[in-house]
């Protein structure tokens, strides 16, 4: 197999996921379709299958999922700092964009018009994320007892003053111990 | 010092906010509520911006974040400490990928993960929606309730509610509507919020 090491590979690296951080709009799932064409039909980087795989793990493991499955595509092809330059290359566009945009909204924030502008976004952003626990339902709570650990945690997440943290590793115990004592039973 | 407890904190976000970037929802009001960097409505506002520029959401939202409390320096600082465990976490699985896929604890811890994700991002739906919708400001950390009404507000935002009722409608069932970008939606709120001066302003 052709090695993508040396400099020149992890420039490349680096581009490329800088390309598609720009073209991405909206969240992972924006991405698969343009790192199917960029990753599998135009650099050849990984086959179809390899892609899907990684984009599986990359959606159940910690963090942003485009930039999971850019460090999976770069380590694949220039080892530790293949995954490490391909990262900074699709987070680069992001973080210039959003500074210069961050940094010219905090000017206009007083403008009458601008406030307007933001309290009607801000109804929209509760409908999108409404929408995204929609989705998300469908696919995460499956039966009685997933739905039991979704509303606990709905319920402590409103009104436990607890960080976030101590609910992910709370549920990951509890996941193990349920699926453990299933199988015992069967 | 501001910057260390930056990559610290969204270390911990990138490490434990797991499904995308809609689920470092919560870490990131956590955030705000305990370091006093931005207040809720900042952190909507983000959102939005976040949702309407190229870019990952999750990546979006933590150099904004990072930019509010600290500059640009802060931007970039927050996006590193996002990443980070993703590249040791993917790293080490990459090299133990076969037996990664095929380990049942994995899969098992999995099992209560995602709705335990879902509820936290359902929480802080729930909050947005009350603070923005209603009035009623839930505070995360502190358990405190404020009602409008002691202060003599109005209770329900009416438009915004109206505006919710038609956006739920138009992203959820109206053919080749709902497949439309967010950003067309968010477009056509900032729209209705400026000509129904949403802000009152």
């Amino acid at each position: 197999m052709e090695s993508k090491k040396g400099s020149g590979g992890l420039w490349s690296l680096f581009w490329t996921f800088a390309k598609m951080g720009v073209m991405t709009f909206g969240g992972g799932m924006a991405m698969l379709p343009i790192l199917q064409r960029e990753v599998v039909d135009n650099k050849g980087w990984a086959t179809e299958e390899e892609l899907t795989d990684y984009y599986a793990i990359g959606q159940c493991t910690p963090g942003i999922i485009a930039v999971n499955t850019a460090t999976f595509i770069g380590q694949k092809c220039g080892g530790m700092m293949g995954g490490i330059m391909a990262t900074l290359g699709v987070v680069f566009p992001s973080v210039v964009i959003i500074s210069i945009l961050a940094g010219l909204i905090s000017n206009f924030a007083d403008l009458a018009w601008v406030k307007n502008a933001f309290a009607g976004i801000q109804v929209c952003v509760c409908v999108l994320i409404f929408n995204a626990v929609m989705k998300l339902l469908k696919k995460s709570v499956v039966d009685k007892r997933t739905a039991v650990i979704f509303l606990l945690v709905l319920a402590g997440g409103l009104f436990l003053k607890l960080s976030p943290v101590w609910f992910v590793i709370a549920a990951a115990l509890a996941g193990i111990l349920l699926k453990n004592l299933e199988a015992k039973q069967a | 010092m501001i910057y260390l407890q930056l990559f610290w904190e969204f270390f911990k976000t990138g490490l434990f906010a797991v499904g995308g970037g809609m689920a470092t929802l919560p870490f990131l009001q956590a955030i705000g509520e305990s370091t006093g960097w931005y207040t809720y409505t900042d952190l909507m506002n983000m959102l939005a911006v976040s949702e309407s520029t190229p870019g990952p959401i999750g990546i979006n939202m933590a150099t904004y974040v990072g930019f509010t409390a600290a500059g640009i320096p802060g931007a970039v600082i927050a996006t590193l400490g996002e990443v980070t465990p993703s590249i040791i976490v993917i790293l080490i699985v990459a090299a133990v990928l076969q037996s990664f896929r095929n380990n049942k604890y994995v899969d098992r811890a999995f099992y209560g993960l995602r709705p335990a994700s879902t509820g936290l991002i359902g929480a802080a739906c729930v909050s947005v929606i009350l603070e923005v919708l209603t009035g009623v400001r839930l505070a995360l950390l502190t358990g405190i309730v404020k009602a409008p009404v002691l202060s003599g507000e109005s209770l329900l935002n009416i438009p915004g509610l109206l505006l919710a009722a038609a956006l739920i409608v138009l992203t959820n069932y109206v053919p080749k509507v709902k497949n439309l970008h967010p950003i067309v939606f968010i477009g056509l709120s900032a729209a209705v919020g400026v000509v129904f001066r949403f802000a009152g302003a």
